[in-house]
Parts: C-alpha cells; sequence; structure tokens
C-alpha cells in the first residue's frame, strides 16, 4: 500500500532558482527510504517539503491518499527527527516528550501512558525528568526519536539524525534504529543522509539525488552492483569506481572497449551493432581489479590487460592496501586484500572480470546495459 | 488610597491591558473566526497564520508610526509653519530667525565641538583600559567600576561633577576637588570652572565621557577577546613587541567595532541635553542644540524655530540613519 | 578558529617584563581611582552635616583631622558660686572631638593651650579643657551682655551622619522631599519598561520568524527609527496628547517611552529571537503549535536573556530620563514630579546645599546601581547584542 506519494514534485525559490524538479516517487507502508546525495543536492529540501516546512512549488504530495500540499505540517501525520535533535531546552524529556500530546489536548492519563510506553522501549526510564543539557549525544538523539514515536505519526521524517555524533556513538545509533525498525514493521520512514553507509546499512530503497532530481532510486545492492549513471556510480561505494575513457571495438553479447590509455576492457553488458566505435567511459571499482605482471603481458602481447603502469603510491589500511597508478586524468585506484606494500614503484598490470566491468556512454551519463538488469 | 496602592492598581491595569490584548485577540483568532476544526481545518489554520502575524506586530508598529515616525514629519510642518500667525505658511522663515541668533551658531559650534571630542576621547579611553584590564586578574572588577557611571542619570552624574567643579571663595577652604588641587599645586585664586568661556564646554564634555567610556570599553573588550589567538601568537613567533601587536594586530582586526562604538556615542552626544540643562542650562557659552531647542519650544514657547531647531538634529542624524540601514539590509541579503 | 577563553592568557607568554606588568597594574588602579573618585565624593558627602560639607573638601573627612573651626559663643545659663558669676558648658557636641588650640580674638586664634586660663577684660576669665568643656567666671552678672566667642582649632575623627537621609526621605512634607518622587518614578519605570518589552517581543519574533509580505522593509524601519532623536517628537506628541485628551500624566509618559523604546528593544530581541535554533522552532510547528503557542511556551522562556538585557536598558533609561517625564508627566501641580526632575529643582533652589543635594542625587542612583551591579551580566550582553555586527 502506497504511504507517500511524489508527482512531479519541483521546488524553486522566488522565480528561477531551482532546486528540485519532476520529483516522481512512490513511497509504500513499512519501508525505509533513504535519501542520499552530495550536499545542495536538495535532500533536505525535499524531506522539508514532505514535512510541510517548505512550500511546494508544482506537483502533488499524497500522504495515505490524501493531497498535502497545502496542509500545516501538524495536519500531515508525519513526525521529524531533526540534525540538532530540536529537543527544547527548557523542558525536561518528559515535558519534551508530552508537548505535542498537550498541543493536541490529550489527557494526561493518555500521555502518561504513551510517554511511558516509549520510554521503556528506548531506556529512557531513568531520564525522564532531566534536562536535554543533562544528556549525552546519544541519548538526545534517542530522546528526539522518542518524541517522534509518542505521536504515532503515519510517516517518520529523520533529517541527518547521526551526523551530530563522533563516529563510535553513531554506529551504536545506527545499530539502534535499525533494530527500532523492525520493532515497529508498519511504520513508513524517510531518512536523509549524505554518508552512504548509513543509506547502504538502513535503507529498505535508496533514492540518490543529484542535480535537483532523482539519479536513481533502488536497493541498496543494486545500486552497488547497477549503477544508472557515472554519478550512482561513483558515489556509491568507497573509494569511488575508477571512470576510463575509450571507444567500443566489439559489439555483441560482449562488449569490447579498446581504452584511451592503450588497454582493453572486455564486460558482460551486450551492444548492438550500432554502438560500433561510439565513445564510452569504463567503470571498475577498485575492489574489482585483479594484478599481473606488465612486463610479462607486454611481451607475451596476448589477454591484453585493461590498465598497466607504475604504482607511486600504496596506503596499508590493514586489511586492504590501496595503490595509485597515474593515468591521463587523476589516478587509478586499486584495491587489494592484505598488505602489498612492496608494489610501490612497480609496473603492474590490471585485469577485471568482464561480469564486474560498467559501461558508460560518454557525455551523457547514460548507461548501455540499462535494459539487461 | 495610599499613593503606593494607587501607583500598583494603575500599573496593574496598565499593563495587564497590554497583555490581555495578544492573548484575547489570540483566542478569538483560533477559536472565534478560524478554528482549527471541521472540513475547512487547513484552510483555517493557514489564513489564521496569514493574520497572526499582523496581531502580533499592531500595536508595536502603532507604537513606532505614532511616536517616531508621525513626529519626524509633523515637526517639519511645525517649522515652516508660523503659530502665531494663525498656522500660516512662512516658509524657511523660522531657519532664517534661528541663522540669525548668535545663540543657534554657539550652540551649532559647541555641538560639533561635542562631536569632535567626545567620541574620540570615549573611544580611546575605551580601548585603551579593555587592552590594559585584559592582562589582569582583576581586569573584570575594575571594568565593572569603570562601567558603572552607565547606571548614573545624567542629572546624578551633573551633581557628582558639580561637587567636583565646586568653587569657594579664594582664603575659605576648597571643598570642590579641582579647585583644592588647583589651589594648592598653583598656589592661584580658586576658577569658577563652569564660567570660564570655551573651556567650560569641556567640563561639561568629561561627564559624558566618563559615562561613555565603559559602554565603549565593554564592547570593544569583548571585540579584543574575540580576535584568534593564533594571530597573536603568531606576531610574538615573529617578534612583535606588545605595542606593535597592539596596534598592527589586535586594533586592525576590530576597526568595524571601533567604528560601531563611535557612531553609537556620536547619535548620544547628538541628543545631549540633560548634562548641559542641569549643570549650565547653556549659560556662560555653553549651549547645545538639545537644549537650545528646549529652550526655544519650552521657555520662549516658539514652536517654529524649536521645531527648526529639532529638524538641524535631525539632519546631522541621517547620514548614520541611511547608513545603520544600508548595514542592515545588507545583514538580511 | 579558537578564541581566547582566559583573559590571563595575554600574561602567559614566556619572557614578558615584569616591569611593564607592574606598569599596568599601576596605571589600571589609577584609571580606577580616577574614575570612582567623583562617586565615591558624592556618596561621603551624603554622610556630611552641612557645616562638615562647607568647611573641609570630603577626601579629608576620612581621617582625624586638626583644623581651625568657625567662633562659637560661650552660652549658658548664669549661677553663682563663691561670690562669682559662672556659666559652664560645652564646646563640641561630639566626645570625640579634641581640643589642640583655643584664643578668644580673631587675630590670636591660637593663644591658649586646653586647660589653660584667659583672664579677660573686666575681671572675667574662662577656662577650656582638651575636651571642649569650658567654665566662665565673672564678678558682675553678665545677664543681657553678649559673652565671648571662642575660636578653636581642634582635631576630630571621622564623623557620619544619617541625618540627611532621614531629612530628605522621611521627613515628609518639606519641599526637599524625595519619598513621593521616588514612588513617582517607580509607577513610572515599571510599566514603562514592561509595556514595550512586551510590544516589542511579539514584533520581534514575527518579524524573526513568521513569513508575511513587507517584512524587510519593518525591519529596516526599526533600524531607521533606531537613531531618530527624540527630540523630534516632543512638540508633535505633546499636541497630540492633548488633542485625544491624556494631556499630562502618566498614562502620556508611558506611552512616549513605550515608543521611545520600541527600536532597540525590537532590534535587539530580533537578532537574540533569530539565533535561536530554527530545528526548535520546527518541530514546534510539526508538533502542531501554533505561533501564538511557540512563541509563549518556547521562545519567551528561551529569550529570557535578551529580554533581561533590553529590561535593564530601559528600566535605566527611564529611571534616569528627565526630559521625557518632564514633557509629558510633569504639570504644573508638581504632584507628579519624578526624581531626576526634583534634583534638577533642588539644584536651583539648594544650590549651595550639598549635604541636600547629594543626598537627593545618591537616593536616586542607588536603585540604577543594585540594578547594575545584579544584573550587569545581562547588560553587557544586550550592549553587546546591540552593537557588535
Amino acid at each position: 500500500m502506497t504511504e507517500l506519494k511524489l508527482t512531479n514534485v519541483s521546488k524553486r525559490y522566488g522565480n528561477n532558482v531551482e532546486v528540485l524538479r519532476d520529483i516522481n516517487l512512490e513511497i509504500n507502508q513499512g519501508e525505509l527510504v533513504v535519501f542520499v546525495g552530495p550536499s545542495g543536492c536538495g535532500k533536505s529540501t525535499l524531506l522539508r517539503m514532505i514535512a510541510g516546512l517548505e512550500k511546494i512549488s508544482g506537483g502533488t504530495l499524497e500522504i495515505d491518499g490524501v493531497r498535502v500540499n497545502d496542509f500545516p505540517p501538524s495536519l500531515r501525520g508525519i513526525a521529524m527527527v531533526f540534525q540538532s535533535y530540536a529537543l527544547y531546552p527548557h523542558m525536561t524529556v518528559r515535558e519534551n516528550m508530552a508537548f505535542a500530546l498537550k498541543i493536541a489536548k490529550k489527557s494526561k492519563a493518555e500521555i502518561k501512558e504513551a510517554i511511558d510506553n516509549v520510554a521503556r522501549i528506548l531506556q529512557l526510564e531513568p531520564y525522564l525528568d532531566r534536562l536535554p543539557k543533562a544528556l549525552s549525544g546519544g541519548q538526545r538523539q534517542r530522546v528526539a526519536i522518542g518524541r517522534s514515536i509518542v505521536r504515532d505519526p503515519k510517516v517518520y521524517l529523520f533529517d541527518e539524525p547521526l551526523s551530530n555524533l563522533d563516529a563510535a556513538l553513531r554506529v551504536a545509533t545506527r545499530l539502534e534504529i535499525a533494530q527500532l525498525k523492525e520493532q515497529m514493521p508498519d511504520s513508513t520512514m524517510v531518512y536523509v543522509t549524505h554518508d552512504q553507509v548509513e543509506a547502504m546499512t538502513l535503507a529498505d530503497r535508496i533514492v540518490v539525488l543529484a542535480d535537483q532530481s532523482i539519479a536513481q532510486v533502488g536497493a541498496p545492492l543494486a545500486l552497488y552492483e547497477r549503477p544508472n549513471n557515472e554519478f550512482v556510480a561513483q558515489f556509491i561505494g568507497s573509494p569511488a569506481m575508477n571512470l576510463l575513457s575509450g571507444t567500443i571495438s566489439a559489439t555483441g553479447p560482449q562488449t569490447t572497449i579498446r581504452l584511451d590509455s592503450g588497454g582493453t576492457a572486455r564486460s558482460n553488458v551486450p551492444s548492438s551493432a550500432a554502438m560500433q566505435g561510439a565513445a564510452v567511459n569504463v567503470g571498475v571499482r577498485p575492489e574489482d581489479f585483479s594484478l599481473g605482471d606488465a612486463n610479462a603481458i607486454a611481451d607475451s602481447g596476448s589477454a591484453a590487460a585493461l590498465f598497466s603502469g607504475q604504482v607511486d603510491i600504496t596506503e596499508a589500511l590493514g586489511e586492504v592496501t590501496l595503490l595509485y597508478l597515474p593515468a591521463e586524468n587523476g589516478r587509478i585506484i586499486v584495491k587489494l586484500p592484505g598488505i602489498h606494500q612492496g608494489l610501490r614503484g612497480q609496473n603492474i598490470a590490471l585485469y577485471a572480470d568482464p561480469a564486474k566491468v560498467h559501461i558508460f556512454l560518454a557525455g551523457q551519463s547514460l548507461l548501455t546495459y540499462k535494459d539487461h538488469a | 488610597m495610599s499613593p503606593l496602592m494607587q501607583g500598583v492598581t494603575i500599573i496593574v491595569v496598565g499593563v495587564g491591558l497590554c497583555v490581555s490584548y495578544f492573548f484575547l485577540s489570540n483566542w478569538l483568532l483560533d477559536r472565534v473566526f478560524l478554528p482549527a476544526r471541521g472540513q475547512h481545518i487547513d484552510r483555517n489554520i493557514n489564513r489564521a497564520n496569514a493574520i497572526r502575524p499582523w496581531l502580533f506586530l499592531l500595536p508595536a508598529v502603532i507604537a513606532l508610526a505614532v511616536y517616531l515616525a508621525y513626529p519626524v514629519f509633523e515637526t517639519l510642518r511645525l517649522s515652516l509653519f508660523d503659530r502665531d500667525q494663525g498656522n500660516a505658511f512662512i516658509g524657511l522663515a523660522n531657519y532664517q530667525q534661528m541663522f540669525s541668533e548668535p545663540k543657534f551658531w554657539e550652540a551649532l559650534t559647541n555641538n560639533l565641538l561635542w562631536l569632535l571630542v567626545v567620541p574620540a576621547l570615549s573611544t580611546v579611553f575605551g580601548l585603551l583600559i579593555a587592552q590594559l584590564t585584559d592582562r589582569l586578574w582583576w581586569g573584570n572588577i575594575a571594568k565593572s567600576l569603570i562601567f558603572m557611571p552607565m547606571a548614573i542619570s545624567f542629572v546624578g552624574a551633573a551633581v557628582i561633577w558639580k561637587l567636583v567643579y565646586d568653587a569657594r571663595p579664594a582664603g575659605t577652604e576648597q571643598i570642590g576637588v579641582l579647585n583644592a588641587l588647583y589651589t594648592f599645586f598653583s598656589g592661584a585664586e580658586p576658577q569658577v570652572w563652569l564660567t570660564l568661556p570655551f573651556w567650560n564646554n569641556f567640563f561639561l564634555m568629561v561627564v559624558l565621557i566618563w559615562i561613555q567610556t565603559g559602554f565603549a570599553m565593554v564592547i570593544l573588550s569583548a571585540a579584543l577577546r574575540g580576535i584568534p589567538e593564533e594571530t597573536i601568537e603568531a606576531a610574538v613567533v615573529d617578534g612583535a613587541n606588545p605595542l606593535q601587536i597592539f596596534f598592527r594586530i589586535k586594533v586592525p582586526q576590530i576597526t568595524s567595532t571601533i567604528v560601531v562604538v563611535w557612531t553609537t556615542i556620536t547619535i548620544t552626544v547628538l541628543k545631549v541635553f540633560d548634562i548641559v540643562f542641569a549643570m549650565t542650562n547653556g549659560q556662560w557659552e555653553t549651549q547645545v542644540l538639545a537644549n537650545y531647542m528646549f529652550d526655544k519650544l519650552f521657555r520662549a514657547n516658539d514652536w517654529g524655530v524649536g521645531s527648526a531647531a529639532a529638524m538641524i538634529i535631525m539632519l546631522l542624524v541621517t547620514p548614520l540613519l541611511i547608513w545603520n540601514v544600508i548595514n542592515a539590509r545588507k545583514e538580511l541579503k | 578558529m579558537r578564541v581566547r577563553s582566559s583573559n590571563k592568557a595575554m600574561g602567559s607568554f614566556v619572557g614578558q617584563r615584569p616591569a611593564l606588568s607592574w606598569a599596568v597594574h599601576l596605571s589600571m588602579l589609577f584609571i580606577v581611582f580616577l574614575w570612582l573618585f567623583p562617586t565615591v565624593g558624592l556618596f561621603i558627602s551624603s554622610f556630611r552635616t552641612a557645616d562638615q560639607i562647607s568647611s573641609s573638601g570630603w577626601w579629608s573627612s576620612l581621617s582625624t583631622q586638626e583644623q581651625q573651626r568657625s567662633p562659637i559663643r560661650i552660652t549658658g545659663t548664669e549661677t553663682q558660686d563663691k561670690g562669682l558669676y559662672v556659666v559652664v558648658g560645652k564646646l563640641f557636641s561630639s566626645e570625640a572631638v579634641v581640643l589642640r588650640a583655643w584664643g578668644t580674638s580673631s587675630k590670636r586664634p591660637n593663644e591658649y593651650q586646653p586647660g589653660a586660663t584667659a583672664q579677660l577684660k573686666r575681671g572675667r576669665s574662662l577656662t577650656i579643657d582638651a575636651d571642649g568643656r569650658y567654665r566662665f567666671t565673672a564678678q558682675q552678672s553678665q545677664a543681657g551682655k553678649r559673652l565671648p566667642r571662642v575660636f578653636t582649632t581642634a582635631s576630630s575623627p571621622p564623623e557620619f551622619t544619617f541625618r540627611n537621609y532621614d531629612y530628605i526621605l522621611f521627613q515628609g512634607d518639606n519641599s526637599d522631599s524625595m519619598a513621593k518622587a521616588f514612588l513617582n518614578t517607580f509607577t513610572v519605570t515599571i510599566p514603562a519598561t514592561i509595556i514595550p518589552i512586551l510590544f516589542a517581543a511579539f514584533a520581534a519574533y514575527a518579524l524573526a520568524w513568521m513569513e508575511f509580505p513587507g517584512r524587510s522593509i519593518l525591519i529596516a524601519a526599526v533600524v531607521a527609527l533606531l537613531v531618530v532623536p527624540l527630540q523630534l517628537a516632543l512638540i508633535p506628541l505633546l499636541k497630540f496628547h492633548n488633542e485625544i485628551g491624556i494631556g499630562k500624566g502618566y498614562l502620556g509618559v508611558w506611552l512616549a517611552h513605550t515608543g521611545f523604546g520600541l527600536p532597540l528593544a525590537i532590534y535587539l530581541l530580533r537578532n537574540y529571537m533569530v539565533s535561536l535554533p530554527r530545528d526548535i522552532i520546527e518541530n514546534a510547528r510539526v508538533d502542531g503549535a501554533t505561533d501564538f503557542q511557540i512563541f509563549t511556551r518556547i521562545i519567551l522562556p528561551l529569550s529570557f536573556p535578551a529580554l533581561a538585557s533590553f529590561a535593564i536598558f530601559q528600566f535605566l533609561w527611564v529611571w534616569n530620563d528627565l526630559l521625557v517625564a518632564r514633557v509629558f508627566l510633569i504639570d504644573a501641580s508638581g504632584q507628579t514630579t519624578v526624581m531626576t526632575n526634583q534634583i534638577v529643582e533642588l539644584l536651583g533652589t539648594r544650590g549651595g546645599n550639598w549635604e541636600i543635594l547629594a543626598t537627593a542625587a545618591f537616593v536616586s542612583i542607588v536603585v540604577p546601581l543594585l540594578v547594575f551591579f545584579v544584573m550587569q551580566k545581562y547588560l553587557v550582553r544586550g550592549l553587546l547584542a546591540g552593537s557588535v555586527k
């Protein structure tokens, strides 16, 4: 059942500054959808439009089948958790959670029951009579979440809820949110973050926003394995996917690309005969490379390498080693499991499994194997 | 009813009425005219939210319009009319009359003298004290004591300084500290300081400097503390001495604050009235514009010239007004 | 960017010269002394009698002083003792005054030591002890005749009195009394502080957090009105008050102070409210609160520091005001006089009576000084919010 439906939603400031355009998205009940994208992509604006904190310039927003474009936030059946927690500093934890219910003129008994219930779930009972300033960052975040649960909304909105926490606490709280979601399987959540790890771990579906519109929507692993365009390909995954320019030299169920850097790439993405000679970018994730000896290849001339060159920097992270090879624009990054510091200064040849070689049409960021998935 | 009870009653009624305006008007809006229920609930809430800013603003806007905006135009009008000739329009005659009075030129030149001296000395003293106290463990106590005259009324300050300037006939014990020191060190006859033309202006200015230095000091001290420590440490490492650090590193970084302090004191100086009124009432060539105007309005009962004098003060303030508005608009963007 | 947290940081550089540090200490001490001296003078003078004030500078009252006093004429009832007519009495009212020398002629005011007996003309004699007791004898009755004057040099310890305060505050009916003016000042000040805060707080919230057309123009207008001299408002408003029937009185002065105080109040409070976290206000909106509820339940409690800052400004300004009170409040009957005005009147009528002036002035500045020292933190904060950008 569709809980939240955006149709051709757009946002403009003044007459000309367009922040979002043509957003079409359906979110089902019980889903946790994460909006992710670089800063300034409009992901927070979109969330605030759903909340009713920003006016919708065009298109329609429906919650639970009702058009709510002109509804004030309080009538939309949503609750929001802010990055800064937005706890009322002069109220105790209990008063913070009770505020919305008091405004809604709920009875004292109802309010107390709702608060006690949520406090138990979130283990906030010992802190109910404290002021926010007496709580740690993680506790404050739990209060902010508790405050939204108390209201029993149709949709939960999270605006970068973890980015004010330190690294260790962020991981712990991320797990708590995942657990909370499991305890409330029917609640719909929309979650905004710029952190792809949060997106990958929490989301049922990820919405990648770029250039004022949606770049791709899909399950986390689908985005990793089948990115629709260069932007998503480089945004998801760390370090980012390597891109090498080239032209298609052979078409068919497998495609062969002659790279400008001299190597040859083979991909399982099929191509039609019309694509022969097309300029493309080949994408390979750093972890999908495998190693060969450059000198040996050069001698034999067979089984051409994808890329060969000299390693100029290595970074040993323990479980993996990152190798950097100078290329015409920037560096090729290779991620190898284990420790390989000895490779610094060596000439190496790089290979990739054709199943893991992506092809993007140059200039359009469109992927040729779109229909293949 | 005792005067105390009467006062309390007046206070409670006056304040109560103002509070109830806000509660009643918002209650009517949310409960009676546009209730947040029924089938038009979203429309009602949105309309109530469109009306509410004006409910909030109404008393303030009316008060500002009636008590500050309207008088500017009315004073301009009054300065161009004559009350005695049945409110006839007389053009600039009031201004001509005012310009022909030596007392006006005395007031204007004195005011310009005040404008030159008071903001400059207050700011310099304020900066000096801010810098000196910055290094002291008892700096906050010192600042608090120097800041104290800020709380004293101009009239109170006038009494305080009149005691300092007091003069007794020669040969008797001087009870004003200035004359006591003067006769002790120079052996000369005691002076009646406030009647010495030209110099007496400075004796009056001392009072305002005494009051305004604390203001300058508080603000400049905060600005000095806002300077990033690294820039000072870098200068120390570069071998700058304390004077160089102060003039080449610190002062340039707080120029904008110095300007703000300077202009704020300038505005205060333009309006200075009580000190002159209470200490000399403009006699012995100490007249200033605000007191000249007060004289015209309430002693000579000449509204035309009084208003013309007020317009001169307004004219002097106008550049600062424009500058303020431009700055504020910049900030809003 | 790290901002210095301790004011000692400057002193902590290696190799700073101690001589320089001493110079700083001494010059600051001197400046503080200079700044305090006039006020202390007023304070001390208010505890001295008229005689003391006019005979010596207040700074000399702090230590034991030896000085020539104004001549005192012997008085007392005459009794007969062993054929002599005797008058006994005491020169000084205070026990602490010690006589150093005395005389009966202005040419030789220090002719005799304490305890010595002076032989006067016509068989009269006078003995004065160190504590000021005297014994005057004569061969004939002195009834109807003037007794001699005594010139004295005496040392007296510091001596202070509350009589001036008693006179100024509690001897109700005299024209020098500050009691009524004190009460009137309160009646003017309290509403003239609360009403503009109330108006300004609502307006500031609207200008900070509500969306409506014309908002930026209104903000600019407030900034412009910030510097309009109130001198311009006197005549038009006096006319206006007379036309609408308010005339001179409390209502008029409250309204005037409200109008004059509003630009600063709105400016300060808006600046503060704008700096409150947007998230909190939006969260309240999501929670279903109307702007009125957001204002009363969230903004007002959180704005306490700014409200306190402006309250202190306005309190000090109204309490210390002379001009507005003279124009809008005080009528010919003088029933509604305020303290600043009363002091100006006293300067006219009692210009030389420093014991009255000093006491009256001190009574008027003691409340602002208390407010100042107790609430200084908020005052400073308000000043900074108002002028540093």
